[in-house]
């Protein structure tokens, strides 16, 4: 049993709402500082309260409206978010564009209220690891809800999964081939799906279509993904979008199935953290380790192949 | 302040403040930025002083970038550069483009503005700015 840690000061600083404090720990775990690691041990014990809502979607279904029309919502009840919004970094130049920004309508002097961007980089651990640290960041720093918005294509839609207590997928009437690419994985981060721009035409087609797909698999640990048609024009839809958000969690509570989501979650990040360390320990040594050059010297040579030098290296490591 | 990484990538934050409505030139600034391989918040259009500062320091960016084409500059930048030492982040760069007659250009230096761009300017050149502003050790 590890003692309870104090609180160091910048942790102090991030529990009693200085908002610096927040952003400059967050960019630390973007930038896999390792001096942020005494501040998310000592806050990690006063996380884990609060639902982490993730909203993930192909791009221009209108995530970012939503998440406004969200924060509107809540703040009118009375309500503190915080929001991290994902976007793709570059393969190129490793640079980006966040533009999420753009939608979001606040006071500027309303404190309740927390955005900040992040680029999907490489992160150290894995995006999932980062974007969960810096959601706990956001708990620890008081905010009654957390906001996850994401690019939802490939890994990104898993990395939901892996992050927020609720997976919310959005949609948009006429997506076509996209809704069939996304078929197979949607249900296993679904917990409820969004029809946005409900106002378009052919969004009932729609609705139908996807309460049919929704209703035909197997309710997912007793849970089925209701569909909720919402539209940030008219605007229309999102405080029934919020009831359904909260009778997931509600569900989560009822059923006893919140601690068996973060104890998955957790292992798939604990193993992630690993993960990430020893691939950064190996490929150092494999650098700078005489006996595991030579490994990788042979197999440069074409006399060992890569898997037989894989397997003596972890021989070399038992070893040891 | 913990040290950044020199490897961590610059973060910079684009805004267009006042009233004007046309952003392309921040767009393709925003664009050769992302391409010398920054982390671009782009805020848009029509942002307060207020909103400026305040997404700045959410975002704990390493640069701020304005753009205005109204006129309106007189009023809109001394009022970020008052608001970000009213939070005690008088160093963190501000840099502007757009259409700034050279005698407020002069004035808004001396201010505090560390960087005027007008039109024609080479992207090349507000990107090395832009970079030396954020990394001036690097």
């Amino acid at each position: 049993m590890s003692p309870t840690p104090r609180l160091t000061p910048a942790a102090r600083a991030i529990v009693g709402g200085d908002r610096r404090a927040l952003a400059r720990a967050i960019t630390s775990v973007e930038d896999g500082d390792r001096s942020v690691e005494p501040v998310l041990r000592a806050l990690y014990r006063r996380t884990g309260r609060v639902p982490v809502v993730g909203l993930a979607g192909p791009l221009g279904v209108g995530k970012s409206s939503l998440v406004n029309a969200l924060v509107g919502l809540l703040r009118a009840r009375g309500r503190s978010v915080g929001i991290v919004a994902v976007d793709p970094s570059s393969p190129f130049s490793g640079g980006s564009v966040l533009g999420d920004r753009i939608r979001l309508e606040r006071r500027a002097d309303d404190t309740g209220v927390f955005f900040r961007s992040m680029a999907s980089r490489g992160a150290a651990g894995g995006l999932a690891t980062a974007t969960r640290e810096v959601a706990r960041l956001l708990d620890a720093a008081g905010f009654d809800i957390v906001l996850v918005e994401t690019v939802g294509s490939g890994q990104v839609d898993v990395a939901v999964r892996d992050v927020a207590t609720t997976g919310v997928v959005i949609l948009v009437p006429h997506l076509g081939d996209e809704v069939q690419t996304l078929k197979a994985g949607l249900f296993e981060i679904a917990d409820v799906f969004c029809l946005n721009k409900s106002d378009l035409p052919g969004s009932q087609v729609a609705e139908r279509d996807l309460s049919e797909l929704a209703s035909l698999g197997p309710a997912r640990e007793g849970w089925r993904p209701p569909v909720v048609p919402t539209s940030t024009v008219t605007p229309s839809g999102i405080a029934e979008l919020w009831s359904a958000i909260e009778a997931h969690e509600r569900f989560l509570d009822d059923s006893g199935r919140r601690e068996a989501g973060e104890r998955r979650r957790l292992s798939q990040e604990i193993v992630d953290r690993a993960k990430d360390r020893f691939t950064v320990d190996l490929t150092r040594r494999l650098e700078n380790d005489p006996r595991l050059r030579r490994l990788l010297d042979e197999a440069a040579a074409r006399r060992l192949d890569p898997r037989t030098a894989a397997e003596r290296l972890l021989a070399t490591r038992r070893r040891r | 302040m913990v040290a950044k990484r020199k490897s961590a990538p610059i973060r910079v934050l684009i805004a267009k403040p006042g009233l004007d409505g046309h952003d392309r030139g921040a767009k393709v600034v925003a664009r050769a930025l992302r391409d010398a391989g920054m982390e671009v918040i782009y805020a848009g259009l029509r942002q307060t002083p207020e909103e400026i500062v305040r997404g700045a320091l959410e975002e704990d960016v390493d640069l701020i970038g304005l753009s205005i084409l109204s006129g309106a500059h007189m009023a809109l930048f001394p009022r970020v550069l008052r608001l970000l030492k009213k939070e005690h982040a008088s160093r963190l760069p501000v840099f502007a483009g757009g259409i700034i007659p050279d005698e407020d250009a002069r004035r808004l230096r001396r201010m505090g503005i560390r960087a005027i761009f007008g039109p024609g300017t080479s992207l090349d050149e507000i990107v090395r700015t832009a970079q030396k502003l954020a990394r001036p050790s690097a």
